[in-house]
Protein backbone atom coordinates (compact mmCIF):
# COMPACT_ATOMS: atom_id res chain seq x y z
CA UNK A 1 0.00 0.00 0.00
CA UNK A 2 2.70 2.34 1.01
CA UNK A 3 4.73 1.79 -2.16
CA UNK A 4 1.45 1.87 -4.37
CA UNK A 5 1.31 5.49 -2.87
CA UNK A 6 4.95 6.28 -3.14
CA UNK A 7 4.43 5.05 -7.45
CA UNK A 8 1.58 6.96 -7.57
CA UNK A 9 2.95 10.42 -6.02
CA UNK A 10 5.92 10.02 -8.45
CA UNK A 11 3.80 9.72 -11.28
CA UNK A 12 1.55 12.36 -10.57
CA UNK A 13 4.64 14.76 -9.97
CA UNK A 14 5.86 13.30 -13.36
CA UNK A 15 2.70 14.62 -15.26
CA UNK A 16 2.55 17.61 -13.54
CA UNK A 17 6.25 18.65 -13.69
CA UNK A 18 6.08 18.32 -17.61
CA UNK A 19 3.32 20.05 -19.83
CA UNK A 20 1.41 17.13 -20.22
CA UNK A 21 -1.01 17.12 -17.43
CA UNK A 22 -1.49 21.27 -18.44
CA UNK A 23 -1.86 20.75 -22.02
CA UNK A 24 -4.70 17.78 -21.16
CA UNK A 25 -6.35 19.83 -19.04
CA UNK A 26 -6.41 23.49 -20.81
CA UNK A 27 -7.61 20.99 -24.01
CA UNK A 28 -10.45 19.34 -21.85
CA UNK A 29 -11.34 22.95 -20.17
CA UNK A 30 -11.76 24.02 -24.14
CA UNK A 31 -13.78 21.40 -25.21
CA UNK A 32 -15.97 21.06 -21.83
CA UNK A 33 -16.67 24.81 -21.85
CA UNK A 34 -17.80 24.53 -25.29
CA UNK A 35 -20.11 21.97 -24.41
CA UNK A 36 -21.16 23.63 -21.81
CA UNK A 37 -21.52 26.86 -23.05
CA UNK A 38 -23.64 25.22 -26.28
CA UNK A 39 -25.84 23.35 -24.12
CA UNK A 40 -26.72 25.82 -21.75
CA UNK A 41 -27.46 28.08 -24.37
CA UNK A 42 -29.98 25.60 -26.03
CA UNK A 43 -31.57 25.18 -22.53
CA UNK A 44 -32.29 29.21 -22.17
CA UNK A 45 -33.37 29.47 -25.89
CA UNK A 46 -35.46 26.59 -24.74
CA UNK A 47 -36.52 27.84 -22.16
CA UNK A 48 -37.36 31.77 -23.06
CA UNK A 49 -39.65 29.95 -26.19
CA UNK A 50 -41.58 28.01 -23.41
CA UNK A 51 -42.57 31.26 -21.94
CA UNK A 52 -43.15 33.21 -24.56
CA UNK A 53 -45.65 30.54 -25.64
CA UNK A 54 -47.12 30.54 -22.58
CA UNK A 55 -46.76 26.40 -22.52
CA UNK A 56 -45.80 24.54 -19.65
CA UNK A 57 -42.74 21.69 -21.08
CA UNK A 58 -41.07 20.08 -18.77
CA UNK A 59 -37.56 21.29 -18.05
CA UNK A 60 -35.15 19.48 -15.68
CA UNK A 61 -31.26 20.90 -15.81
CA UNK A 62 -30.47 17.73 -14.80
CA UNK A 63 -31.92 15.60 -18.15
CA UNK A 64 -31.22 18.59 -20.55
CA UNK A 65 -27.67 19.43 -19.62
CA UNK A 66 -26.14 17.45 -16.92
CA UNK A 67 -27.19 14.07 -18.45
CA UNK A 68 -25.91 14.54 -22.57
CA UNK A 69 -22.98 16.48 -20.84
CA UNK A 70 -21.95 13.06 -18.81
CA UNK A 71 -22.76 11.42 -22.02
CA UNK A 72 -20.19 13.60 -23.88
CA UNK A 73 -18.04 13.68 -21.41
CA UNK A 74 -17.42 10.10 -21.29
CA UNK A 75 -16.81 9.96 -25.15
CA UNK A 76 -14.45 13.14 -24.95
CA UNK A 77 -12.55 11.18 -22.43
CA UNK A 78 -11.80 8.46 -24.61
CA UNK A 79 -9.65 10.85 -26.97
CA UNK A 80 -7.77 11.76 -23.53
CA UNK A 81 -7.22 8.27 -22.51
CA UNK A 82 -4.58 7.04 -24.27
CA UNK A 83 -2.51 10.19 -23.67
CA UNK A 84 -2.77 10.10 -20.28
CA UNK A 85 -1.69 6.12 -20.13
CA UNK A 86 0.80 5.97 -22.86
CA UNK A 87 4.01 7.21 -21.10
CA UNK A 88 3.07 5.14 -18.03
CA UNK A 89 5.89 1.86 -19.02
CA UNK A 90 6.80 2.82 -22.83
CA UNK A 91 8.87 5.75 -21.43
CA UNK A 92 10.65 3.69 -18.21
CA UNK A 93 11.41 0.80 -20.70
CA UNK A 94 13.35 3.54 -23.14
CA UNK A 95 15.25 4.85 -20.65
CA UNK A 96 15.78 2.02 -18.62
CA UNK A 97 14.59 3.59 -15.24
CA UNK A 98 12.13 0.10 -15.45
CA UNK A 99 15.19 -1.32 -14.05
CA UNK A 100 15.33 0.59 -11.08
CA UNK A 101 11.46 -0.18 -10.52
CA UNK A 102 11.99 -4.14 -10.72
CA UNK A 103 15.32 -4.54 -9.08
CA UNK A 104 13.66 -2.19 -5.72
CA UNK A 105 11.78 -4.26 -3.20
CA UNK A 106 8.42 -3.80 -4.58
CA UNK A 107 5.59 -6.18 -5.85
CA UNK A 108 4.97 -5.89 -9.16
CA UNK A 109 1.52 -5.51 -8.38
CA UNK A 110 2.12 -2.05 -6.35
CA UNK A 111 3.99 -0.46 -9.36
CA UNK A 112 1.11 -1.12 -11.69
CA UNK A 113 -1.58 0.05 -9.31
CA UNK A 114 0.73 3.02 -8.43
CA UNK A 115 0.78 3.94 -12.29
CA UNK A 116 -2.96 2.96 -12.60
CA UNK A 117 -4.29 4.99 -9.98
CA UNK A 118 -2.04 8.24 -10.80
CA UNK A 119 -3.60 8.17 -14.34
CA UNK A 120 -6.95 7.61 -12.66
CA UNK A 121 -6.28 10.65 -10.24
CA UNK A 122 -5.29 12.92 -13.15
CA UNK A 123 -8.60 11.78 -15.09
CA UNK A 124 -10.39 13.22 -11.96
CA UNK A 125 -8.71 16.33 -12.42
CA UNK A 126 -9.84 16.94 -15.70
CA UNK A 127 -13.54 16.09 -14.10
CA UNK A 128 -12.63 18.96 -11.90
CA UNK A 129 -12.76 21.12 -14.70
CA UNK A 130 -16.23 19.72 -15.58
CA UNK A 131 -17.51 20.09 -11.91
CA UNK A 132 -16.18 23.73 -12.52
CA UNK A 133 -18.69 24.33 -15.12
CA UNK A 134 -21.41 22.15 -13.31
CA UNK A 135 -20.92 24.84 -10.10
CA UNK A 136 -22.60 27.44 -12.06
CA UNK A 137 -25.65 25.37 -12.25
CA UNK A 138 -26.18 25.00 -8.66
CA UNK A 139 -25.26 28.43 -8.30
CA UNK A 140 -28.50 29.52 -10.59
CA UNK A 141 -30.31 26.92 -11.02
CA UNK A 142 -31.47 23.95 -8.86
CA UNK A 143 -30.14 20.56 -9.93
CA UNK A 144 -30.01 17.07 -8.01
CA UNK A 145 -26.65 16.65 -7.35
CA UNK A 146 -27.13 12.84 -6.83
CA UNK A 147 -27.83 12.00 -10.59
CA UNK A 148 -24.91 14.13 -10.74
CA UNK A 149 -22.79 12.16 -7.90
CA UNK A 150 -23.64 8.81 -9.78
CA UNK A 151 -22.53 10.25 -13.08
CA UNK A 152 -18.85 10.89 -11.87
CA UNK A 153 -18.85 7.81 -10.16
CA UNK A 154 -19.72 6.23 -14.13
CA UNK A 155 -17.20 8.40 -15.58
CA UNK A 156 -14.49 7.00 -13.08
CA UNK A 157 -15.31 4.03 -13.17
CA UNK A 158 -15.76 3.81 -17.01
CA UNK A 159 -12.02 5.68 -17.50
CA UNK A 160 -10.48 3.02 -14.93
CA UNK A 161 -11.61 0.21 -17.04
CA UNK A 162 -9.88 1.88 -20.30
CA UNK A 163 -7.14 3.24 -18.07
CA UNK A 164 -6.14 -0.28 -16.72
CA UNK A 165 -6.73 -0.83 -21.16
CA UNK A 166 -3.88 1.45 -21.48
CA UNK A 167 -1.74 0.50 -18.88
CA UNK A 168 -1.34 -2.76 -20.49
CA UNK A 169 -0.88 -1.99 -24.14
CA UNK A 170 1.76 0.93 -22.64
CA UNK A 171 3.81 -2.36 -21.12
CA UNK A 172 4.12 -4.02 -24.25
CA UNK A 173 6.29 -1.11 -26.56
CA UNK A 174 8.73 1.01 -25.80
CA UNK A 175 7.43 3.42 -28.08
CA UNK A 176 4.44 6.33 -26.65
CA UNK A 177 3.31 6.74 -29.56
CA UNK A 178 2.53 2.63 -30.51
CA UNK A 179 1.57 2.69 -27.24
CA UNK A 180 -0.90 5.45 -27.63
CA UNK A 181 -1.74 4.89 -30.78
CA UNK A 182 -2.91 1.56 -29.97
CA UNK A 183 -4.82 2.42 -26.80
CA UNK A 184 -6.41 5.00 -29.46
CA UNK A 185 -7.82 2.54 -31.78
CA UNK A 186 -9.03 0.12 -28.55
CA UNK A 187 -10.74 2.82 -27.33
CA UNK A 188 -12.61 3.95 -30.48
CA UNK A 189 -13.62 0.12 -31.52
CA UNK A 190 -15.00 0.09 -27.58
CA UNK A 191 -16.96 3.32 -28.20
CA UNK A 192 -18.08 2.15 -31.78
CA UNK A 193 -19.20 -1.20 -30.81
CA UNK A 194 -22.18 0.68 -29.23
CA UNK A 195 -23.41 1.84 -33.13
CA UNK A 196 -24.33 -1.97 -33.64
CA UNK A 197 -26.67 -1.93 -32.20
CA UNK A 198 -29.28 -1.53 -35.00
CA UNK A 199 -28.43 -5.22 -35.97
CA UNK A 200 -29.85 -5.48 -32.03
CA UNK A 201 -31.64 -9.13 -33.45
CA UNK A 202 -27.79 -10.68 -34.08
CA UNK A 203 -25.86 -12.44 -31.72
CA UNK A 204 -22.84 -10.63 -32.67
CA UNK A 205 -24.34 -7.54 -32.65
CA UNK A 206 -25.69 -8.08 -28.83
CA UNK A 207 -22.39 -9.33 -27.75
CA UNK A 208 -20.53 -6.46 -29.40
CA UNK A 209 -22.66 -3.76 -28.12
CA UNK A 210 -21.89 -5.27 -24.82
CA UNK A 211 -18.78 -4.67 -25.32
CA UNK A 212 -18.84 -0.88 -26.00
CA UNK A 213 -17.63 1.14 -22.67
CA UNK A 214 -19.71 3.62 -23.77
CA UNK A 215 -23.24 1.63 -23.42
CA UNK A 216 -22.74 0.88 -20.25
CA UNK A 217 -22.63 4.43 -19.47
CA UNK A 218 -26.32 5.20 -19.77
CA UNK A 219 -27.16 4.35 -16.52
CA UNK A 220 -25.09 6.01 -14.94
CA UNK A 221 -25.86 9.18 -17.12
CA UNK A 222 -29.39 8.93 -15.57
CA UNK A 223 -27.98 8.82 -11.96
CA UNK A 224 -28.92 4.80 -11.82
CA UNK A 225 -26.44 2.58 -10.67
CA UNK A 226 -26.97 -0.64 -12.65
CA UNK A 227 -25.13 -3.69 -10.55
CA UNK A 228 -24.46 -5.12 -14.52
CA UNK A 229 -22.95 -2.24 -15.45
CA UNK A 230 -20.47 -1.22 -12.36
CA UNK A 231 -20.06 -4.64 -12.21
CA UNK A 232 -18.61 -4.98 -15.95
CA UNK A 233 -16.42 -1.58 -15.72
CA UNK A 234 -15.17 -3.13 -12.61
CA UNK A 235 -14.48 -5.98 -14.81
CA UNK A 236 -12.56 -4.34 -17.53
CA UNK A 237 -10.30 -2.83 -14.37
CA UNK A 238 -9.68 -6.29 -13.21
CA UNK A 239 -8.82 -7.59 -16.61
CA UNK A 240 -6.48 -4.57 -17.57
CA UNK A 241 -4.88 -4.88 -14.42
CA UNK A 242 -4.36 -8.11 -14.52
CA UNK A 243 -3.36 -8.16 -17.84
CA UNK A 244 -0.41 -5.93 -17.01
CA UNK A 245 1.05 -8.10 -14.37
CA UNK A 246 0.83 -10.88 -16.64
CA UNK A 247 2.79 -8.62 -19.47
CA UNK A 248 5.57 -7.54 -16.73
CA UNK A 249 6.08 -11.21 -16.15
CA UNK A 250 6.59 -12.07 -19.11
CA UNK A 251 8.90 -8.95 -20.19
CA UNK A 252 11.54 -10.22 -17.75
CA UNK A 253 11.50 -13.70 -19.36
CA UNK A 254 11.46 -12.25 -22.90
CA UNK A 255 14.18 -9.12 -22.54
CA UNK B 1 27.57 -13.70 0.39
CA UNK B 2 26.60 -13.96 -3.09
CA UNK B 3 26.84 -17.66 -4.28
CA UNK B 4 26.06 -18.63 -7.65
CA UNK B 5 26.01 -22.17 -8.82
CA UNK B 6 25.46 -23.46 -12.79
CA UNK B 7 23.88 -19.85 -13.33
CA UNK B 8 21.92 -20.01 -17.17
CA UNK B 9 19.97 -17.80 -18.94
CA UNK B 10 19.01 -18.13 -22.73
CA UNK B 11 17.09 -15.91 -24.91
CA UNK B 12 15.30 -16.78 -28.01
CA UNK B 13 18.17 -17.68 -29.68
CA UNK B 14 21.20 -18.07 -27.97
CA UNK B 15 22.34 -18.68 -24.28
CA UNK B 16 23.80 -15.49 -22.52
CA UNK B 17 25.17 -16.94 -19.60
CA UNK B 18 25.98 -20.27 -19.76
CA UNK B 19 26.51 -22.05 -16.28
CA UNK B 20 28.23 -19.17 -14.98
CA UNK B 21 29.57 -20.36 -10.75
CA UNK B 22 31.15 -18.26 -8.49
CA UNK B 23 31.14 -16.88 -4.91
CA UNK B 24 31.73 -13.73 -3.93
CA UNK B 25 33.58 -13.45 0.27
CA UNK B 26 31.66 -10.06 2.51
CA UNK B 27 33.27 -6.87 1.96
CA UNK B 28 35.31 -7.57 -1.38
CA UNK B 29 35.21 -5.73 -4.41
CA UNK B 30 34.84 -8.47 -7.65
CA UNK B 31 35.31 -7.03 -11.11
CA UNK B 32 33.62 -8.82 -14.09
CA UNK B 33 35.59 -8.63 -16.82
CA UNK B 34 35.15 -9.73 -20.35
CA UNK B 35 34.54 -7.88 -24.24
CA UNK B 36 30.75 -6.41 -25.23
CA UNK B 37 28.35 -8.91 -24.80
CA UNK B 38 30.33 -11.48 -22.90
CA UNK B 39 27.34 -11.83 -20.36
CA UNK B 40 28.07 -9.65 -17.71
CA UNK B 41 25.06 -7.76 -18.06
CA UNK B 42 22.58 -10.52 -18.18
CA UNK B 43 24.46 -12.22 -15.03
CA UNK B 44 24.23 -8.50 -12.89
CA UNK B 45 20.85 -8.63 -13.93
CA UNK B 46 20.11 -12.04 -12.51
CA UNK B 47 21.66 -11.55 -9.35
CA UNK B 48 19.41 -8.21 -9.27
CA UNK B 49 16.12 -10.04 -9.80
CA UNK B 50 15.55 -8.11 -12.53
CA UNK B 51 15.98 -11.20 -14.78
CA UNK B 52 14.87 -14.77 -13.85
CA UNK B 53 17.47 -17.35 -14.85
CA UNK B 54 16.62 -20.09 -17.48
CA UNK B 55 18.67 -22.70 -15.21
CA UNK B 56 20.73 -22.69 -11.53
CA UNK B 57 20.76 -20.97 -8.75
CA UNK B 58 21.94 -17.68 -7.19
CA UNK B 59 21.83 -16.68 -3.36
CA UNK B 60 22.57 -13.43 -2.33
CA UNK B 61 23.11 -13.01 1.81
CA UNK B 62 21.65 -16.04 1.76
CA UNK B 63 18.37 -15.22 -0.43
CA UNK B 64 17.52 -17.01 -3.22
CA UNK B 65 16.59 -14.88 -5.96
CA UNK B 66 13.79 -16.89 -7.56
CA UNK B 67 12.13 -17.65 -4.17
CA UNK B 68 12.58 -14.64 -2.32
CA UNK B 69 13.42 -11.51 -4.40
CA UNK B 70 11.93 -8.84 -2.16
CA UNK B 71 14.42 -10.09 0.48
CA UNK B 72 17.36 -10.16 -2.15
CA UNK B 73 16.08 -6.25 -3.48
CA UNK B 74 16.49 -5.25 -0.25
CA UNK B 75 20.15 -6.25 0.06
CA UNK B 76 20.86 -5.08 -3.30
CA UNK B 77 22.27 -1.37 -5.33
CA UNK B 78 22.32 -2.17 -8.34
CA UNK B 79 23.59 0.41 -11.11
CA UNK B 80 23.10 -0.02 -14.22
CA UNK B 81 24.85 0.88 -17.72
CA UNK B 82 22.50 3.91 -18.29
CA UNK B 83 21.63 5.66 -14.85
CA UNK B 84 18.32 4.91 -14.36
CA UNK B 85 16.96 8.43 -13.38
CA UNK B 86 14.40 10.32 -14.48
CA UNK B 87 14.84 13.50 -16.30
CA UNK B 88 12.06 15.13 -15.05
CA UNK B 89 13.04 15.14 -11.12
CA UNK B 90 15.62 17.39 -9.44
CA UNK B 91 18.29 15.67 -7.92
CA UNK B 92 17.11 15.51 -3.98
CA UNK B 93 13.58 14.63 -4.95
CA UNK B 94 14.63 11.65 -7.03
CA UNK B 95 16.65 10.12 -4.01
CA UNK B 96 14.22 10.87 -1.99
CA UNK B 97 11.79 8.49 -4.16
CA UNK B 98 14.53 5.85 -4.39
CA UNK B 99 15.04 5.62 -0.90
CA UNK B 100 11.47 5.69 -0.38
CA UNK B 101 11.48 3.08 -2.76
CA UNK B 102 13.36 0.93 -1.16
CA UNK B 103 12.11 1.29 2.01
CA UNK B 104 13.65 4.36 4.28
CA UNK B 105 11.11 6.73 5.42
CA UNK B 106 10.70 9.96 7.65
CA UNK B 107 14.24 10.69 9.73
CA UNK B 108 16.27 7.88 8.19
CA UNK B 109 15.82 8.96 4.65
CA UNK B 110 16.45 12.29 5.56
CA UNK B 111 19.41 11.29 6.92
CA UNK B 112 20.67 8.76 3.98
CA UNK B 113 19.75 11.21 1.40
CA UNK B 114 22.14 14.51 3.04
CA UNK B 115 25.03 11.47 3.58
CA UNK B 116 24.64 9.78 -0.25
CA UNK B 117 24.48 13.55 -1.28
CA UNK B 118 27.75 13.76 0.70
CA UNK B 119 29.36 10.92 -0.22
CA UNK B 120 28.85 10.79 -4.26
CA UNK B 121 30.10 14.80 -4.36
CA UNK B 122 26.25 16.04 -5.77
CA UNK B 123 25.65 18.80 -3.51
CA UNK B 124 26.29 21.47 -6.26
CA UNK B 125 23.16 19.57 -8.19
CA UNK B 126 20.72 19.43 -5.34
CA UNK B 127 18.30 21.63 -6.93
CA UNK B 128 19.06 20.50 -10.36
CA UNK B 129 16.85 18.78 -12.95
CA UNK B 130 18.35 15.54 -13.98
CA UNK B 131 17.48 15.98 -17.18
CA UNK B 132 19.57 18.76 -17.39
CA UNK B 133 23.17 17.63 -15.57
CA UNK B 134 26.32 16.37 -17.51
CA UNK B 135 27.29 12.55 -17.57
CA UNK B 136 29.31 12.67 -14.93
CA UNK B 137 26.91 14.00 -12.46
CA UNK B 138 24.41 10.77 -14.06
CA UNK B 139 26.58 8.45 -12.89
CA UNK B 140 27.36 9.84 -9.58
CA UNK B 141 23.45 10.66 -9.01
CA UNK B 142 23.04 6.88 -10.55
CA UNK B 143 25.77 5.75 -7.34
CA UNK B 144 24.15 7.75 -4.85
CA UNK B 145 20.79 5.78 -5.23
CA UNK B 146 22.26 2.54 -5.66
CA UNK B 147 23.79 3.38 -2.15
CA UNK B 148 20.61 5.33 -1.16
CA UNK B 149 19.46 2.07 1.11
CA UNK B 150 23.07 1.16 2.63
CA UNK B 151 23.19 -2.43 0.91
CA UNK B 152 25.24 -5.29 1.87
CA UNK B 153 25.57 -6.12 -1.77
CA UNK B 154 26.39 -3.01 -4.23
CA UNK B 155 25.96 -4.01 -8.31
CA UNK B 156 27.50 -1.60 -10.44
CA UNK B 157 27.33 -2.36 -14.61
CA UNK B 158 30.40 -0.51 -15.99
CA UNK B 159 30.43 2.52 -13.28
CA UNK B 160 32.99 4.16 -15.35
CA UNK B 161 31.86 4.20 -18.88
CA UNK B 162 31.66 7.17 -20.15
CA UNK B 163 33.18 9.49 -17.97
CA UNK B 164 36.49 11.95 -18.39
CA UNK B 165 39.64 10.44 -16.49
CA UNK B 166 39.29 13.01 -13.67
CA UNK B 167 35.54 11.79 -12.58
CA UNK B 168 37.04 7.83 -13.46
CA UNK B 169 39.29 8.23 -10.73
CA UNK B 170 37.17 10.15 -8.73
CA UNK B 171 34.08 7.32 -9.12
CA UNK B 172 37.15 4.78 -8.36
CA UNK B 173 38.38 5.94 -5.09
CA UNK B 174 34.63 5.91 -4.25
CA UNK B 175 34.32 2.54 -4.94
CA UNK B 176 37.10 1.41 -3.11
CA UNK B 177 36.15 3.31 -0.42
CA UNK B 178 32.28 1.92 -0.08
CA UNK B 179 34.35 -1.67 -0.12
CA UNK B 180 34.49 -3.04 3.06
CA UNK B 181 30.43 -2.01 4.46
CA UNK B 182 29.58 -3.55 1.00
CA UNK B 183 30.30 -6.45 -1.11
CA UNK B 184 30.82 -5.10 -4.53
CA UNK B 185 30.64 -6.23 -7.68
CA UNK B 186 31.25 -3.97 -10.73
CA UNK B 187 31.76 -4.96 -14.42
CA UNK B 188 34.20 -3.55 -17.06
CA UNK B 189 36.10 -4.09 -20.40
CA UNK B 190 39.05 -2.07 -19.14
CA UNK B 191 41.72 -4.08 -17.30
CA UNK B 192 43.23 -1.17 -15.65
CA UNK B 193 40.30 -0.46 -14.17
CA UNK B 194 40.43 -3.92 -12.50
CA UNK B 195 43.58 -3.69 -11.80
CA UNK B 196 43.26 -0.47 -9.68
CA UNK B 197 39.97 -1.42 -7.73
CA UNK B 198 39.24 -4.64 -7.66
CA UNK B 199 40.93 -7.56 -5.08
CA UNK B 200 39.09 -10.53 -7.37
CA UNK B 201 38.49 -10.91 -10.82
CA UNK B 202 35.94 -13.06 -13.09
CA UNK B 203 37.14 -13.25 -16.28
CA UNK B 204 33.54 -14.27 -18.67
CA UNK B 205 33.60 -14.62 -22.45
CA UNK B 206 30.96 -15.93 -24.59
CA UNK B 207 28.76 -16.60 -21.69
CA UNK B 208 31.21 -18.49 -19.92
CA UNK B 209 33.71 -18.57 -17.20
CA UNK B 210 37.02 -18.72 -18.31
CA UNK B 211 38.71 -17.83 -15.25
CA UNK B 212 38.13 -16.50 -11.24
CA UNK B 213 41.13 -15.20 -9.33
CA UNK B 214 43.38 -12.52 -7.73
CA UNK B 215 44.19 -9.53 -9.70
CA UNK B 216 48.03 -10.86 -8.56
CA UNK B 217 47.61 -13.98 -9.84
CA UNK B 218 46.08 -13.07 -12.92
CA UNK B 219 48.91 -10.51 -14.31
CA UNK B 220 51.86 -13.07 -13.35
CA UNK B 221 49.84 -15.73 -15.01
CA UNK B 222 49.66 -13.18 -17.96
CA UNK B 223 53.15 -12.89 -17.67
CA UNK B 224 55.02 -15.73 -18.14
CA UNK B 225 56.83 -13.78 -21.04
CA UNK B 226 57.83 -10.54 -19.88
CA UNK B 227 58.06 -7.60 -21.98
CA UNK B 228 60.08 -4.57 -21.20
CA UNK B 229 59.84 -0.91 -23.12
CA UNK B 230 63.18 0.80 -23.79
CA UNK B 231 63.57 4.77 -25.01
CA UNK B 232 66.99 4.95 -26.07
CA UNK B 233 68.40 8.71 -27.06
CA UNK B 234 72.02 9.11 -28.43
CA UNK B 235 73.91 12.62 -26.71
CA UNK B 236 74.74 13.80 -29.96
CA UNK B 237 74.29 13.29 -33.42
CA UNK B 238 72.02 10.79 -35.00
CA UNK B 239 71.44 7.60 -33.25
CA UNK B 240 72.62 4.45 -34.48
CA UNK B 241 69.86 1.70 -34.03
CA UNK B 242 71.42 -1.51 -35.27
CA UNK B 243 74.38 -1.04 -32.81
CA UNK B 244 71.45 -0.90 -29.89
CA UNK B 245 69.60 -3.45 -31.11
CA UNK B 246 72.48 -6.27 -31.09
CA UNK B 247 73.75 -4.52 -27.85
CA UNK B 248 70.35 -5.21 -26.45
CA UNK B 249 70.03 -8.94 -27.71
CA UNK B 250 73.47 -9.45 -26.08
CA UNK B 251 72.27 -9.34 -22.62
CA UNK B 252 71.32 -12.00 -20.73
CA UNK B 253 67.78 -13.47 -20.60
CA UNK B 254 66.59 -11.20 -23.57
CA UNK B 255 65.03 -13.32 -26.33
CA UNK B 256 64.08 -11.25 -28.63
CA UNK B 257 64.45 -7.30 -29.48
CA UNK B 258 62.27 -5.57 -31.74
CA UNK B 259 62.16 -1.65 -32.60
CA UNK B 260 59.39 -0.08 -31.96
CA UNK B 261 59.53 3.72 -33.02
CA UNK B 262 62.07 5.34 -34.51
CA UNK B 263 62.85 9.46 -34.47
CA UNK B 264 66.14 11.66 -35.11
CA UNK B 265 68.08 11.26 -32.15
CA UNK B 266 66.06 8.37 -30.33
CA UNK B 267 64.10 5.22 -30.22
CA UNK B 268 62.08 2.90 -28.80
CA UNK B 269 62.92 -0.51 -28.64
CA UNK B 270 60.65 -3.65 -27.12
CA UNK B 271 62.78 -6.72 -25.62
CA UNK B 272 60.85 -10.33 -24.54
CA UNK B 273 62.24 -12.76 -21.95
CA UNK B 274 60.99 -15.29 -19.90
CA UNK B 275 59.62 -14.60 -16.77
CA UNK B 276 62.55 -13.71 -14.32
CA UNK B 277 65.02 -14.18 -16.12
CA UNK B 278 66.03 -10.93 -17.08
CA UNK B 279 67.50 -8.17 -14.89
CA UNK B 280 66.28 -5.01 -16.27
CA UNK B 281 70.04 -3.07 -14.51
CA UNK B 282 71.61 -4.89 -16.97
CA UNK B 283 69.56 -3.51 -20.00
CA UNK B 284 69.99 0.17 -18.06
CA UNK B 285 73.67 -1.06 -17.40
CA UNK B 286 74.43 -1.93 -21.21
CA UNK B 287 72.94 1.64 -22.76
CA UNK B 288 74.22 3.74 -20.30
CA UNK B 289 77.71 2.07 -20.57
CA UNK B 290 77.54 2.17 -24.23
CA UNK B 291 77.27 6.17 -23.93
CA UNK B 292 73.67 6.48 -25.08
CA UNK B 293 70.79 8.05 -22.79
CA UNK B 294 68.35 5.57 -21.25
CA UNK B 295 64.80 7.86 -21.05
CA UNK B 296 62.85 4.87 -20.10
CA UNK B 297 62.57 1.98 -18.95
CA UNK B 298 59.39 0.07 -18.17
CA UNK B 299 57.64 -3.17 -18.34
CA UNK B 300 55.29 -2.95 -20.90
CA UNK B 301 51.47 -3.49 -19.32
CA UNK B 302 49.36 -6.59 -20.62
CA UNK B 303 46.04 -5.58 -22.20
CA UNK B 304 43.06 -6.96 -21.82
CA UNK B 305 43.14 -8.64 -25.33
CA UNK B 306 45.96 -10.56 -24.76
CA UNK B 307 45.34 -11.95 -21.11
CA UNK B 308 41.97 -12.30 -22.83
CA UNK B 309 43.51 -14.63 -25.73
CA UNK B 310 45.25 -16.46 -24.02
CA UNK B 311 42.22 -17.86 -21.35
CA UNK B 312 40.54 -18.05 -24.31
CA UNK B 313 42.94 -20.00 -26.26
CA UNK B 314 43.26 -17.74 -29.22
CA UNK B 315 46.96 -17.96 -29.02
CA UNK B 316 48.88 -20.85 -29.43
CA UNK B 317 51.38 -19.67 -27.09
CA UNK B 318 48.67 -19.41 -23.63
CA UNK B 319 47.22 -22.95 -24.76
CA UNK B 320 50.01 -24.29 -22.04
CA UNK B 321 49.05 -21.51 -19.88
CA UNK B 322 45.36 -22.68 -19.34
CA UNK B 323 46.97 -26.09 -18.75
CA UNK B 324 48.81 -25.26 -15.56
CA UNK B 325 47.21 -25.98 -12.50
CA UNK B 326 47.22 -22.27 -11.35
CA UNK B 327 44.29 -21.48 -14.40
CA UNK B 328 41.03 -22.36 -13.55
CA UNK B 329 38.83 -24.13 -15.81
CA UNK B 330 35.25 -23.07 -15.96
CA UNK B 331 33.23 -24.59 -13.75
CA UNK B 332 35.61 -26.08 -11.14
CA UNK B 333 37.81 -24.87 -8.39
CA UNK B 334 36.55 -21.81 -8.68
CA UNK B 335 34.60 -21.10 -5.36
CA UNK B 336 37.45 -21.95 -3.39
CA UNK B 337 39.35 -19.56 -5.14
CA UNK B 338 37.02 -16.91 -4.66
CA UNK B 339 36.95 -17.46 -1.58
CA UNK B 340 40.53 -16.54 -0.27
CA UNK B 341 40.90 -13.52 1.65
CA UNK B 342 42.96 -10.58 -0.27
CA UNK B 343 44.39 -8.01 1.28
Amino acid sequence: MRNTWIICRKELSSYFASPVAYLLLTMFALIFGFFFWNSLGYFVIASMEMQMRGQAFSMSVNEQIIRPLLANTSVVGLFFIPMITMRLFAEEKRTGTIELLATSPVRDIEIIVGKWLSALILYACLLLFTALNFAFLFRYGNPDWKPLAVGYLGLLLQAGGLLAIGTFISTLTRNQIIAGAATFGVCLMLWIFSWVSGYDSATWAAVLSYMSVVTHFDSFGKGVIESKDAIFYLTVIFLGLFFTARSMESMRWRS
Amino acid sequence: MITVKDLTRGYAHTVAVNQVSFSVAKGQIVGFLGPNGAGKTTTMRMLTCFLPPSSGTATVAGFDVLEQPLEVKKRIGYLPETPPIYPEMATVEYLRFVGSLKGLSGTDLDKRVDYVVGRCSVADVKKKLLGKLSKGYRQRVGLAQAIIHNPDVLILDEPTAGLDPKQINETRDLIKDLAGDHTIILSTHILPEVEQTCQQVIIINKGRVVATDSVENLQSRGRNAETMVLEVASRSGPLEVARIEQRLKQVAGVSRVSIKNKYDSRAVFETESLMGELKRGDLARVIVESGWDLNELRPASMSLEEIFLQLTGGDPAAQTAEAKPGAAAPGQGESSAAEEPHA
